[in-house]
């Protein structure tokens, strides 16, 4: 076959998007305008009906309770407590998630014996066994990373099991035919093909992660953006409490991002979905 | 004798009861020969493909490849299926290499055959793109490479073009020839389309319908490397025929019952 019929094939397998960088920035542009719009109605809305600041605060007094807590560093110093909870809460409880569900469709009477313990552990309400996880691990940020590894752990693992046992049956035939281990097998095949699942589970677990660390917090805690919260709202500072969920919700937006990234680096060949 | 099946039997237990898939089958594979196993849909062909791999035990008779008990699976084969099974996060050359990663071949030998043989299959420019970059039919190519990477005495092809539109699967069938006699391997080819056979074969294994026994062997005269104008020739177009007979007969006796 010549080399243009092979131009000519692939032309057909694989037409490039065009203007992708354009609408990327459109789509940037939209939802900055409807940022700055609906901040803009919010405002009007305040102003014009007079609404008390405890109630419900203009987006200037938020916006300005926010500049004042970065400057004075205490919202920095609470943000870096809280983000070490989520992040290390996250890693252990979806590493275990992630590991525990790779045994489990390894070791099948494994998934008979602990599988219902699982289950049991999740169907408890998180903020119910707070209070005991204070008595075990302390007022310090322990406790902390524990609730949060509780709370990450199950959609880590149930994915992680999801995506395992979706693995194509002519993958794994390739790989046992070649006299493969099941070792092998899981480091070719299952693996590879279960990434979009487990990633897919850990975006769940970080959600869950920013909850769980601020759950914990509110139950008791030294230091922390969920303190800082409470304290706000004790002093009737609403404004307050709306800068520091905003600054909550940014951090929010940035570990997505974060792991979208490492999505896009793992599972570049799954951009078309599983 | 590279492979030799005595009286091969094979028998599913389902739920619903025991499905009799091979009964009786016997035939020979000997170095060099290129040897097709046509059959009906449902004959039993792919149970044959997955005793010889040795993804399936046999439940009576013999199966030997060069001479000892076929087990489990075995080095000494490679097997192309339907679909081209690539793994989308390797690229071509990853791919091909894959039986060299899981047979822990030497790096250096194995990525130079895996070049040549991209190469004789028309790939080479090919090699650093994924999968989904490229047509079905260059995706089966590179699967037929990968499964002559670690150079196995016997390579099984189940149905390799069956997904494939009629216009590439005759180009397939064209280039399957140049690459079978370049490397000179034994192959054993799974169809169920008469043309890949009289166009391919050496020999043809003509398959009755379940229970899957071999009802006719035919030989096949023309000479190699063949041509698909060759397919129109008057021997070809007989053999053909009669292969058509022989299954016409194999099925006769269940079309009866």
């Amino acid at each position: 076959m010549s080399a243009t019929n092979h131009a000519a094939e692939l032309a057909v397998a694989a037409p490039r998007a065009p203007g992708r960088a354009r609408r990327a920035l459109g789509r940037t542009l939209e939802t900055l305008l409807s940022f700055t719009l609906l901040v803009g109605v919010l405002e009007a809305i305040v102003r014009y009906f007079d609404i008390a600041p405890y109630v419900f605060p203009a987006p200037s007094a938020v916006a300005r309770a926010l500049a004042a807590g970065l400057g004075s560093g205490a919202y920095l110093g609470g943000l870096q407590v809280t983000l070490s909870e989520i992040l290390a809460g996250f890693l252990i409880g979806s590493g275990i998630g992630v590991a525990l569900g790779i045994a489990m469709t390894q070791i099948h009477i494994l998934e008979r014996l602990v599988y219902p313990y699982v289950v049991a552990i999740q169907t408890v309400p998180k903020v119910a066994i707070a209070p005991l996880m204070i008595v075990w691990f302390g007022f310090g940020i322990e406790s902390k990373i524990v609730m949060v590894a509780l709370t990450c752990a199950f959609p880590a693992l149930v994915n992680t099991i999801a995506g395992m046992r979706a693995v194509d049956a002519d993958r794994l035939a390739l790989v046992r035919a070649l006299c493969g281990s099941r070792w092998q097998v899981l480091r070719f095949v299952q693996l590879p093909s279960a990434m979009p699942y487990i990633l897919a589970g850990l975006n769940t677990a970080m959600v869950l992660a920013i909850i769980g660390a601020i759950v914990a917090e509110f139950v008791g805690a030294k230091s922390g953006i969920g303190v800082l919260i409470l304290q706000a709202n004790f002093a009737l500072d609403i404004a307050a409490v709306f800068a520091l969920l905003v600054l909550l919700a940014l951090t929010g937006i940035l570990l997505n991002l974060a792991l979208r990234q490492i999505e896009a680096r793992l599972c570049f060949w799954n951009r078309r979905g599983v | 004798m590279i492979l030799a099946a005595e009286s091969l039997g094979l028998t599913y237990q389902t739920a619903t009861g025991r499905l009799e898939a091979l009964r009786g089958v016997s035939f020979a594979v000997s170095e060099g020969e290129f040897v097709a196993i046509v059959g009906p849909s449902g004959c039993g062909k792919s149970s044959l493909l997955k005793l010889i791999i040795g993804l399936e035990k046999v439940s009576a008779g013999r199966l030997k490849l060069e001479g000892a008990e076929i087990t489990g699976p075995s080095r000494h084969v490679g097997a192309v299926y339907q679909a081209p099974v690539l793994l989308p996060w390797r690229t071509i050359a990853q791919n091909v290499m894959l039986p060299a990663d899981v047979l822990k071949l030497p790096r250096g030998s194995s990525a130079e055959r895996a070049r040549a043989l991209l190469e004789m299959a028309g790939l080479s420019e090919f090699a650093d793109r994924y999968p989904h970059e490229l047509s079905g039919g260059m995706q089966q190519r590179a699967g037929i490479v990968r499964a002559l990477v670690h150079d196995p005495a016997l390579l099984m092809m189940d149905e390799p073009f069956a997904a494939l539109d009629a216009i590439t699967r005759e180009q397939m069938s064209v280039e399957l020839q140049r690459i079978i006699l370049a490397s000179r391997k034994t192959v054993i080819f799974i169809t169920h389309s008469i043309t890949e056979a009289t166009f391919l074969a050496d020999r043809i294994l003509v398959m009755s319908p379940r229970p899957g026994r071999i009802v006719a062997q035919f030989h096949n005269p023309a000479p190699r490397p063949r041509t698909l104008a060759d397919l129109a020739s008057p021997e070809l177009a007989a053999l053909a025929q009669e292969i058509r007979a022989a299954l016409d007969l194999g099925a006769a006796p269940r079309a009866a019952a």
